[in-house]
């Protein structure tokens, strides 16, 4: 027991990730097809992005909140149940107490979530240097990066809402050699875009680490880089953070346009009633 | 809830039946058809009507919410994304409450500041404005708690810091720290019963919109020119008039609602809620939400823990005394030409300090804290006061009338010349 | 008023009465607000749950802090290398904002062990380790600066980070809360 809470101490590093990376430089602003007021997820890049989480950040990081069914529902990558069912059947789950009491594993269902890496949060620090991997599910929303005066004021207007993904593409491309006279801790790795440059994560992605699939000329459509990984596997997080984008921005048009309609009716019988008095 | 007597008539047998037993129809005939409103109220004055649409609003979608969230420090995080992600517009009713206690306080500040500057505070609506500040005072209260559910980190760090607040009152602090923790520290307790009393409060809240409205009702309304009525020519009758016009200034704040819900619904919040809440992490900047930032900043421009609680809740109760402290016999602002500049400083000096609120304590951004936090004070207790004495305002109409006609008709024209209300047709 | 003339036909009698039941209307009223309150106040299980803890030093080493948890407070304990106890000492208590010598802060013979509590005095936040102006602790949400007696040297902090009630059993082993009130 006290074992246990020691090890979730090890403060010797500071490697908490603040969400607001106030230090460091802003990163660039991406274009994302889900920004804007007719932003939709684009269906091909959720499934390179999945497949990027899959093979890369699976091992470590968590996708606690989303469940294999999510993946055909409307608005996200757009898989089948088939192969959804296909694909949970690949994971080994947990179930139990059976008639004997004991716990067993079973094939995955499509209800089931997705299995975390490690058992618990003290585990998932002990393999990793004293921090856990933090879950993935929602990243992008659990991110972001001070805009400052007098852009924040300006964003409620562009409906700029992509800072955590614009963040989370630089933090994974953001990996170079530590400036002289910058000393990274032990454990640490450098990163241009992390609060406080020193990330526990070492580097995720390198070019070539994920094949994509082919397209009709034998070529992967998008390039097989580290700057193409980290967009696909952002938008794919953007989606478990938010998987019902798509219908918010769909039925938001039609709210808004709705209320322009009323509004206007309200306004003409409004002045029309008005229109008996001097005011 | 006039205190004119109901013209109410009613027509069926029934209605006549009912009536005479319980006088409902009655009352809200005299209250919301023929109550009488100043025929030159603006547009500020929806925002009674905007408010009250926004306290059902965030009662209904309440309701909704509390049917999946779960009120325990280990599956709360976990039961609002349920919310967000399976349950069938889960994500829009749970965004529509987030935004809409944002806009609740959009609301309120409009509404607050217009009755500053039109002199709705003054003789004889005190007791109106008071429980005005009172609602104010419920509304932050379960707004704090609201924002504690979601238990993410800046729930928790937010409880942790306000009720830490708590402690610095002398003698009684740590006992009201013990009760509201319900353990030595925030914790599940906590969670439970911020639950329980941020379901309460919006209905505590309602009670007191009812009696201010039956106050509203006893004087009357103010209106821009602050001139009081003086006949029924001064007036029109609540219904259609100032029913349609609130109904059109809901529908367009509906939209900036609606562009908040549908478009960047996080835009307001903070993205450390949506991490679980931790007890041993810090976030690296903990701020509260926007529409506490200002009472934030005095909070920290006070070196001191103590003189800062004191600063912060004597920030808001000196509202409460402002009937008081102004010792102007003139109400609306536009009449008032050395108050009308030190207005817009002060609303300045409340968006100053509400930025301030944000940025971390050091350096010059203390400083400036503590000069904005001084000139809102200085504003309250020493301006208005010597203000009323010194001001020589500009000649008021004789009445609503006049300064409607006056506006439209040209200058000069002779109060009640032209003053049949229909003549327009 | 009728009332008043008859009630002073017969003055004692009925002014007791009328206090009497008065009294024990409010004596009632204000014993049914009791358990209300009472219940307000940590429950059977939390009190339980407070119970003292065990903290093995052994496996921290020199120059570590470690967070552990005692009634849901966070507790640092570090184990401070010579020089930071050297910089503690040094210091003129006079010039303090909650003056308090190094001595008062660690157990006699113990000066190496630091206990603190790891919430900032100012408003409960965590202060990071070994950072800030004197090493000891910085404060990120207000700027407080402890120093590696976890004394409280500059920001809003009205006083030194508070020690736990703690006791050693062994030269390796403290007991966290012990005697500590329920």
């Amino acid at each position: 027991m006290m074992k246990r809470t020691l090890l979730i101490a090890a403060a010797v590093l500071g490697l908490s990730a603040p969400a607001i990376a106030s230090e460091g430089a802003n990163p660039p602003q991406l274009k994302w097809s889900f920004a804007g007021p007719f932003g939709k997820f684009d269906e091909a890049q959720l499934q390179r992005g999945f497949k990027v989480y899959r093979e890369v950040c699976s091992s470590c990081h968590s996708l606690n909140y989303v469940n294999f069914r999510n993946l055909s529902q409307p608005g996200g990558p757009g898989f089948s149940e088939a192969q959804v069912r296909a694909l949970a059947a690949e994971y080994k789950v947990q179930d139990g107490p059976n008639d004997a009491g004991d716990m067993f594993e079973r094939a995955g269902r499509p209800a089931d979530h997705f299995p975390a890496p490690f058992p618990n949060e003290n585990a998932a620090a002990a393999a990793n240097g004293g921090k856990a991997p933090p879950d993935l599910s929602l990243m992008p929303k659990a991110r972001t990066y001070e805009r400052g005066f007098p852009w924040f004021i300006f964003d409620a207007f562009t409906q700029f809402a992509e800072n955590g993904s614009d963040y989370l593409v630089a933090v994974l491309t953001g990996y170079h050699e530590a400036p002289k006279g910058f000393s990274v801790p032990e454990g640490g790795h450098y990163n241009s875009y992390f609060p406080g440059n020193v990330i526990a994560m070492p580097k995720p992605l390198s070019d070539g680490q994920v094949e994509y699939p082919k397209g009709a000329d034998g070529k992967s459509p998008v390039p097989e880089t580290v700057d193409q990984y980290a967009r696909d596997v952002t938008a794919f997080l953007m989606w478990t953070a938010e998987p019902h984008l798509d219908a918010r921005k769909r039925i938001g048009f039609q709210v808004i346009l709705f209320l322009l309609v009323l509004s206007g009716l309200l306004y003409f019988t409004k002045k029309k009633i008005w229109s008996r008095i001097e005011h | 809830m006039s205190q004119h007597s109901s013209t109410y008539v009613p027509k069926s047998a029934f209605g006549k039946w009912f009536e005479s037993r319980l006088p409902i129809a009655g009352l809200i005939h005299s209250s919301f058809i023929v109550y009488p409103v100043p025929r030159n109220i603006n547009y500020f004055w929806t925002f009674g009507a905007i408010l009250s649409f926004m306290l059902a609003s965030q009662i209904l979608t309440g309701v909704f919410l509390a049917m999946y969230y779960t009120p325990h420090a280990s599956l709360a995080f976990q039961s609002v994304e349920h919310i967000m992600r399976d349950v069938n517009f889960g994500w829009l009713i749970r965004y529509m409450h987030a935004n809409g206690a944002s806009m609740f306080f959009v609301a309120v500040y409009v509404h607050i500041f217009r009755g500053l500057y039109y002199g709705s505070y003054k003789a004889p609506r005190e007791i109106l404005w008071i429980l005005g500040v009172i609602i104010y005072g419920l509304m932050m209260a379960t707004a704090f708690m609201g924002y504690v559910l979601p238990w993410g980190q800046m729930s928790f760090w937010g409880a942790t810091v306000i009720t830490n607040i708590l402690a610095a009152i002398p003698v009684v602090g740590d006992t009201i720290q013990s009760l509201l923790w319900g353990g030595y520290s925030v914790g599940n307790p906590t969670l439970n019963r911020f639950f329980s009393i941020h379901y309460l409060l919006p209905f505590m809240i309602a009670g007191v919109v009812i009696l201010h409205i039956w106050a509203l009702h006893v004087p009357g309304q103010n209106n821009p020119t602050g001139v009081p009525i003086k006949s029924d020519k001064d007036t029109v009758p609540f219904t259609p008039f100032a029913t349609i016009k609130d109904l059109f200034a809901t529908a367009v704040f509906m939209i900036l609602f609606a562009w908040f819900v549908f478009y960047i619904p996080n835009y307001l919040g903070h993205a450390d809620n949506y991490v679980p809440a931790n007890p041993s992490v810090t976030p690296a900047h903990i701020v509260p939400e926007w529409y506490f930032l200002p009472f934030y900043a005095i909070l920290r421009a006070i070196p001191d823990k103590l003189g800062g609680v004191i600063a912060m809740f004597a920030s808001i109760a000196v509202l409460a005394f402002l009937p008081w402290l102004d010792t102007s016999k003139v109400r609306s602002t536009s009449y008032r030409p050395l108050y009308k500049q030190f207005f817009w400083i002060l609303v300045a000096d409340t968006l100053l300090l509400g930025w301030l609120g944000a940025k971390p304590p050091e350096g010059w951004y203390v400083i400036v804290s503590q000069i904005a936090t001084a000139y809102y004070f200085i504003h309250f207790l020493v301006i208005l006061p010597l203000l009323g004495f010194i001001e020589r305002p500009l000649p008021l109409p004789n009445s609503i009338l006049e300064s409607v006609l006056g506006q439209k008709g040209g200058a000069g024209l002779p109060a009640g010349a032209n003053a049949e209300p229909q003549s327009k047709g | 008023m009728a009332e008043t003339t008859t009630a002073i036909a017969e003055p004692t009698r009925r002014d007791f009465l009328f206090i009497a039941t008065g009294a024990a209307a409010a004596v009632g009223g204000a014993s049914l607000v009791w358990p209300f309150i009472q219940s307000m106040t940590p429950d059977a299980a939390t009190v339980a749950a407070g119970a003292p803890v065990e903290v093995d030093l052994t496996p921290i080493a020199e120059g570590q802090i470690v967070k552990v948890f005692w009634r849901g407070k966070l507790i640092f304990v570090r184990h401070r290398t010579p020089a930071e106890i050297k910089a503690a000492e040094d210091v003129n208590v006079a010039t303090l904002r909650d003056p308090q010598p190094d001595s008062a802060r660690v157990k006699p013979g113990h000066a190496p062990w630091l206990i603190v509590y790891g919430n900032c005095t100012h408003l409960g936040c965590v202060p990071l380790g070994q950072q800030g102006e004197y090493k000891g602790w910085f404060c990120p949400c207000h700027g407080s600066v402890f120093d590696t007696s976890g004394r409280v040297r500059g920001g809003p902090a009205p006083i030194n980070l508070p020690i736990p009630p703690y006791n050693f059993v062994s030269d390796t082993k403290i007991v966290i809360g012990q005697g500590a009130t329920a």
